[in-house]
Parts: C-alpha cells; sequence; structure tokens
C-alpha cells in the first residue's frame, strides 16, 4: 500500500563507528530506512541499540561513518530548519521567557518580532499555555517545559519531528496527557515524526508503524505496522487490537533485553 | 522543630536583625574600648568621628578614596576586557587551556603582597604599578571563573539551538553569552572584592595617597583613631560594591533556576 507514498527520509546504510578507549564500538550497523510522509515512526529498543545516535544523524548533529541520510532527496549535511527535534531534557533556554524560547527559530529566520510574534502565539496556544507566554522556564513543571519545547519545534514548521524520548523524564499522568495532546496534533498536521521511547504502550498508541531495534551492533529488528484506527484515545489501550500489537512490540524488545544479559 | 518556640523569632524582621546585630557590634565596640589590653587599638565612636573631621580638615580624605578609587577601576576595567577573551579562548582551544591554566592557577596561589616589589623594580612607583597589580590579580580570578562558565554551557542548549537554525555567530550571541552572563556577573564580583584587597598590598608601592597608603602612614604616626577609621571605611565600600553588583545579578540573571535547600 506504501508504494505510492512519498518518501520523505530516506536513510541509506547508515553506519556509525566510535572509536572508544576499549576500541571500536559499533553503534549503528548498516541501517536502512524509507519513512513515509506523514508517517509516525516509534522507535523502540533496548539502551545502547543507537536509536538516539539514528535521531541525531537524522537531525544533522552527527555525522554517519558511511552511507547518508536524505530529506526529500536531499542529502543531510548539518542541521536544518526542514528537521525540527525535542529533546528529553527540554532544552529550553532559561533566559528567555516562553513566548521568546518558541520565537527562538523564527527569528533565526530572519523575522521580525512583529512578524514572529502571531507564529509562536499560535503555537503556544495549540500546547494550551496561552496563561505562561511570560513566564521563564523555571516557573514551568517538567510537562509544560516540554509542551514549550514542542510548540518551539512546530513553530519553525519543521517538515519533519524528531523526538528524542520527549516524555521519558515526566510522571506517569503527565505522559498520558502529553501523548494524548500529541496524537491531537498530529491528526490535524499528519506531520512526518520520528520518535524515540523505551515504552511499548507509548510507541503503540503514538505510532503508525513501531521500529524495534536491537543492541550491538544497532541495527533494525523488525518493522510493526499499527494498523489502530484514529482518532486514538487513552481507551483504545483496553481493546484486543491494542493488546495484541503491544505484546508483538514487547515479545520483540524482551528478546533483546534477554540477549544483552547473555 | 518547634515551630512555636521560634514564633517571636520567626516575627522579627530582616531590618530588625540588622539593627540587633548592629547594636551587638556597637556594645562588643565598646567593651574592647574600655578593656585595657585592646583599648588602644579599638577607640570607641566619638574618637573615630574626631578623626573623620581631622583627616576632611587635612583634606587628606577625599584625595585617598579618589586615589584608591581610581587604582581599583583602572586594574579592574584592564583585568575584565582581558579576562574575559582568554577565558573564551582557553575554553574553546584545549591547547590555550592547557598552556594557560596551569600558570594561572600557580600565580593565583601567591598573595600579590609577594610580588609587589618586583612589579616596582620593574615599572617604578606611582600609579602604574598599583594598576598593574590589580590587573593582575583581578585577572587571574575573574579568567577562572568565567572560564568554569563558559565550560558549563548546557550542550543541549548549544544542539537545541542549531537545530533551530543558529550558525556559529547566533550561538555565541544567543546561546552561550547569555548562559555565561550568571558567571560573568559573578566573576566580577569576586574581581571587585579581590581588586579592593589587592589595593592594600598595591599602595604599599610607594604611593602618594591612597587608603591602604595612609593607613600606613598613620602607623608610622601611630594615628590609631584615623587608622581604624579607614579600615572601617575600606568595609563599607567594599560591602556597597557587592551589594551594587548583587542588585545587578538579581535583574539580570534572575531567570535561573535556584537550588531549593
Amino acid at each position: 500500500m506504501a508504494e505510492d507514498r512519498k518518501v520523505k527520509v530516506k536513510i541509506d546504510h547508515v553506519e556509525k563507528i566510535y572509536d572508544g578507549r576499549q576500541g571500536k564500538m559499533i553503534a549503528l550497523n548498516g541501517v536502512d530506512l524509507d519513512i513515509y510522509e506523514n508517517e509516525f515512526i516509534c522507535v523502540v529498543g533496548p539502551s545502547g541499540c543507537g536509536k538516539s545516535t539514528l535521531l541525531n544523524i537524522i537531525a544533522g548533529l552527527l555525522e554517519p561513518t558511511t552511507g547518508a541520510v536524505y530529506v526529500d532527496g536531499k542529502k543531510v549535511e548539518g542541521t536544518g530548519t526542514e528537521r525540527g527535534v525535542v529533546f528529553q531534557q527540554y532544552a529550553l533556554f532559561p533566559w528567555l521567557t516562553v513566548k521568546k524560547n518558541v520565537m527562538f527559530g523564527l527569528k533565526l529566520k530572519g523575522m521580525s518580532d512583529a512578524e514572529a510574534e502571531p507564529i509562536a502565539m499560535k503555537y503556544i496556544k495549540m500546547v494550551q499555555l496561552e496563561d505562561f507566554v511570560d513566564a521563564y522556564p523555571k516557573e514551568l513543571s517538567g510537562g509544560m517545559k516540554q509542551r514549550v519545547a514542542i510548540a518551539r519545534a512546530y513553530a519553525v514548521q519543521p517538515e519533519v519531528l524528531l523526538m528524542d524520548e520527549p516524555f521519558g523524564a515526566l510522571d506517569a499522568q503527565t505522559r498520558t496527557q502529553l501523548q494524548a495532546e500529541l496524537i491531537q496534533t498530529w491528526q490535524e498536521e499528519r506531520k512526518t515524526c520520528f520518535f524515540i521511547t523505551h515504552d511499548v504502550d507509548e510507541a503503540v498508541i503514538l505510532a503508525t508503524k513501531v521500529i524495534v531495534m536491537s543492541a550491538r551492533p544497532g541495527r533494525i529488528k523488525r518493522i510493526i505496522d499499527i494498523n489502530l484506527p484514529y482518532p486514538r484515545t487513552q481507551e483504545m489501550k483496553m481493546t484486543k487490537e491494542f493488546m495484541d500489537l503491544k505484546n508483538e512490540v514487547w515479545g520483540e524488545v524482551y528478546q533483546e533485553y534477554l540477549e544483552i544479559r547473555k | 522543630m518547634d515551630k512555636k518556640k521560634n514564633g517571636i523569632i520567626d516575627k522579627i524582621p530582616n531590618w530588625g536583625w540588622l539593627m540587633i546585630s548592629l547594636a551587638t557590634a556597637l556594645v562588643l565596640w565598646y567593651v574592647l574600648s574600655i578593656t585595657p589590653k585592646t583599648a588602644r587599638c579599638f577607640p570607641f565612636i566619638p574618637k573615630v568621628i574626631e578623626a573623620l573631621k581631622t583627616v576632611v580638615e587635612r583634606e587628606i580624605l577625599w584625595a585617598d578614596i579618589k586615589s584608591s578609587m581610581i587604582s581599583v577601576l583602572l586594574g579592574f576595567a584592564f583585568g575584565f576586557c582581558t579576562s574575559v577573551p582568554v577565558a573564551f579562548l582557553m575554553a574553546w582551544y584545549r591547547p590555550v587551556q592547557h598552556i594557560v591554566e596551569p600558570w594561572i592557577q600557580f600565580i593565583r596561589n601567591i598573595p600579590p603582597l609577594a610580588y609587589v616589589p618586583l612589579v616596582v623594580i620593574g615599572a617604578g612607583v606611582g600609579r602604574v604599578p598599583q594598576v598593574i597589580v590589580i590587573w593582575l590579580a583581578t585577572f587571574l580570578t575573574m579568567t577562572i571563573t568565567i572560564y568554569q562558565g563558559v565550560r558549563n554551557v548546557d550542550s543541549t542548549l548549544i544542539k537545541a539551538a542549531r537545530v533551530l537554525g543558529a550558525k556559529d555567530k547566533d550561538l555565541f550571541v544567543k546561546v552561550i553569552f547569555p548562559a555565561t552572563t550568571p558567571f560573568i556577573l559573578t566573576a566580577v564580583r569576586l574581581g571587585a572584592s579581590v581588586a579592593l584587597t589587592t589595593l592594600i598590598a598595591a599602595e604599599s608601592t610607594g604611593a602618594f595617597a591612597g587608603l591602604g597608603m595612609r593607613i600606613r602612614s598613620f602607623n608610622n604616626s601611630y594615628e590609631v583613631e584615623p587608622m581604624l577609621l579607614y579600615i572601617i571605611l575600606i568595609g563599607i565600600i567594599g560591602i556597597s560594591i557587592e551589594k551594587i553588583i548583587k542588585f545587578l545579578e538579581k535583574k539580570l540573571t534572575g531567570w535561573q533556576e535556584t537550588r531549593q535547600v
């Protein structure tokens, strides 16, 4: 079914080898993956499987040892605003207010305050933080900080959104809340997403496709299509379809944990 | 802790505590001034006020304050202007750090009083050696502090800025500089304090005026009252400078996360 869809991100035999003190460490061992437009990819796998390395390579923050990444057919060389990133540690600029944080990327594009402000406000409203526009990050909770980071990434209107365990540091309740918001936003904008998590529940409820990676060396182990209908809700987590998919993903991930323990 | 027991103590406002603290010091001062063994070095307030009148009449007070402040300001300004680029170079280029840092640490631990004579041999007497000594001392302290600050810039902030489209120039102006501001202000505060403490050493070089020079000259003529007055004055100047910088810090870096103890 996917053949007529447009490939948004092409990961072409990406290999990453670190030269460490204990010799060479193969972080990624020839990863090939086509990410189609409007897909929501969730990557799961044990720590050390290179999922963060892969995200950083797509973002242009790391260079692959061999291979390349293409976005819309153009080779990735360094960072670019067509690829937005949300980090686990929020990475908000603590000296800027919520509004100024969201405007940061817009100003770098050369916009004036008058041009950037309405755009920033639109995305601040999207993450429901309009009452906190002038607050500094230190005045916000973890969940609110991550909402600002998401608004900031959306504001520059990237073609692809890369998220590196964005909800990993949040409590379960906040995480569920933000998942629901992210699903809502994705349903509206259908932005191509590449989302890393170690939470299988999270992967299945968010993704259109789950990628399971295996460790040492890091490579793609299995790709599982998630054909749950939209609109997706938290109640869906009770359905048999969800449970089956979750068990399938969990089975693959669990095998990897066992491998590592050997 | 029993909260009820602390009821009265909690009710005293900050200015109240300041008054109590001041009163305690005055009582202690008075006791010292009437105790035979310490009476000579701690003359009480009336005598110090009398000394104030004398130094004003002799037209040395303002000249001393002016001279000292000029040396402090010049030395500090040179120290600041040189420490900022050196600190950034050290943080960015590892060879610079490897070569420079050990020597900064080494010289920083030598009391300035020790090398003042060397500076005088090299630069003669007067304003120049004073400024050089203060420059050196403030430069060393501020370089280390600012360097730590630049090194401590959170790398995820740099990554975040880069994925939002920041180029090298933007990174410096919009991320590294604001992220370092708290450390620069701390450096300014430490530097100002070092400048003042070094001043006394710097003025031991045959200065013609200055608070430190005058204390030595009072010492030679056994004028204890004006000496104590000058010592208190240096303290007042020091704490005023610190308060001003603290105020600036609050204004400029109020965004910082404060650790809850």
